[in-house]
């Protein structure tokens, strides 16, 4: 079972009615279970929250979100995010940023370094476990903060833009990573950039989101093989379609 | 090597005041400064083992004016901490807290604990309490601002991290708001105990019941006319201020070496 959005719309109401801004209208689709899934849209166009309503951390006007048959209605632990600006806890070292979910759930403490070291391997981190975040780079502080989210094992990553701080190599890399990443876990990943070459890398399927107020213009079938090539003609034909579609509209 | 350097540089920190002193006793040797207006660097050197060795007044040494005096102010200044710690806190993460005390609070906080004393005395008496509740309320709104200041500037994108790993509130408490507010509750105590200490002094002025305080101490150097066990007190006033500030210091590099 997976994500399902039905006819979610969001409103921020202004003073009087008229001043109401409509930023997300009747966004409706299907996340299939283990799906790579990206929203791309021009920005300011809502795409952010409509994450941040699936997250849990806003409120839809209208509409509603189902996980696995049932409402989602607050922040939910079935669901994990990523954030751009990595949202690591500056006072906890790496490993204990890596923890703090299970440590949440009051897992034992021995477990819970165990666990977080098995990560910290597996993503490369070590020798960097008792570092606090400002001693490690842009592309290692985003490792942590993804290391943090899928030790909880969530049913669907969120990824708000997670790579859009980072120099473009870095940028390369973490996006390889986290595709090697998902090929061995088949997570169920929810990924929202403005990029669209990004987008095109590394999805199952592409939602195009308008301007606002938001509407889905298109979702795009990626069936490209895995690895990818970046330069392939074929996935230079499908960013040409994705780029056109934003163009048109935006 | 590293030692070495350290070393250097603390002793180059030192040297003005050793040029200043040496300066002063130049212009005191020279009869350019009257004894009975400054004394000497070597007349306070004298007056300051006096106070060890005789005290001030006469069998109450020095030592004990410094036990009496920190003693009041680590019971103000506890007392201070524990309540300002927890509201400026929940003042940082309520917002209705914020709007119900923050009027009353700017009200209090511009009147100098000094003016205080009074009706503390006539609350308290004189005697340790009344002492302690002036330190307490210099340090207060110190520790109450900063700590309230810290939460509200922690990047709310921290708590919305903390409630996707399922923190609950008391969670988001514990390690989120305190941790993150650390930084700023550090600043706020060393701004505290700034002003408790000089607090305490200007307090102990009024009048001490046990005889015992280094305001009391200088007061009555004063009432005999020594100044040179004046100046000698006011050193060891500043002095212990700066090692107190120092311990806050090496404690907060501890307590936020994240930064």
């Amino acid at each position: 079972m997976g994500l399902e959005l039905s006819q979610v719309t969001k409103i921020y109401s202004g003073r009087k009615p008229e001043e109401n801004v409509r930023v997300l209208d009747r966004i409706d689709f299907q996340i299939r279970k283990g799906e790579f899934f990206s929203i791309v849209g021009p920005s300011g166009c809502g795409k952010t929250t409509l994450l941040r309503i699936i997250a849990g951390l806003d409120q839809a006007s209208e509409g509603k979100v189902l996980l696995g048959g049932s409402e989602v209605t607050g922040i939910d632990e079935r669901m994990g995010m990523v954030f751009q600006e990595y949202a690591l806890f500056p006072w906890r070292t790496t490993i204990q940023n890596i923890e703090m979910g299970l440590e949440m759930m009051k897992i034992p403490k021995k477990e819970r370094r165990s666990a977080a070291m098995e990560y910290i391997r597996a993503f490369g981190l070590d020798g960097f476990e008792n570092r606090f975040p400002k001693a490690l780079s842009g592309g290692m502080k985003q490792r942590v903060s993804i290391a943090r989210t899928l030790i909880m094992n969530p049913e669907v990553v969120l990824m708000d833009e997670p790579f859009a701080s980072l120099d473009n190599q870095t940028r390369n890399d973490l996006q390889n990573f986290l595709i090697r990443v998902w090929d061995k876990r088949k997570d169920t990943v929810l990924f929202v950039t403005h990029n669209v070459d990004e987008a095109v890398y590394l999805s199952d399927r592409i939602m195009v989101l308008s301007e606002r107020p938001s509407e889905i213009l298109e979702i795009f079938d990626i069936n490209l093989p895995r690895p990818r090539d970046r330069t392939s003609r074929r996935s230079n034909k499908i960013r040409k379609k994705v780029l056109e579609l934003l163009s048109r509209k935006g | 090597m590293k030692l070495e350097t350290r070393n250097s540089l603390t002793w180059r920190r030192f040297l003005p005041i050793f040029v200043l002193i040496l300066f002063w006793q130049c212009l005191s040797s020279l009869g350019i400064i009257p004894r009975f207006k400054l004394p000497s660097p070597v007349q306070v050197f004298l007056g300051l083992r006096d106070l060890v060795e005789l005290g001030m007044p006469p069998g109450h040494p020095l030592h004990y004016h410094i036990l009496h005096s920190l003693y009041r102010v680590f019971l103000g200044y506890v007392f201070a901490a524990m309540l300002a710690i927890p509201l400026g806190i929940a003042m940082g993460w309520s917002e209705k807290l914020r709007m119900l005390l923050g009027p009353i609070i700017e009200l209090l906080r511009p009147i100098p604990p000094l003016a205080w004393i009074p009706l503390s005395i006539l609350w308290f008496g004189i005697g340790i309490k009344s002492a302690a509740f002036i330190i307490f309320l210099g340090v207060f709104f110190p520790i109450l601002l900063n700590t309230t200041g810290g939460v509200l500037g922690i990047d709310p994108v921290l708590i919305e991290a903390a409630r996707t790993l399922n923190a609950s509130d008391r969670d988001i408490f514990f390690k989120v708001l305190i941790p993150g507010a650390v930084p700023s509750i550090m600043t706020g105590m060393r701004i505290g105990v700034g002003i408790g200490w000089m607090t305490l002094v200007a307090a102990e002025f009024t009048g001490v019941k046990q005889g015992y305080g280094l305001g009391y101490m200088i007061m009555t150097a004063r009432d005999i006319q020594r100044p040179d066990e004046i100046i000698a007190g006011m050193l060891v006033i500043g002095v212990i201020g700066l090692c107190i500030d120092g311990g806050l210091r090496l404690l907060e590099n501890h307590l936020v070496r994240w930064r």
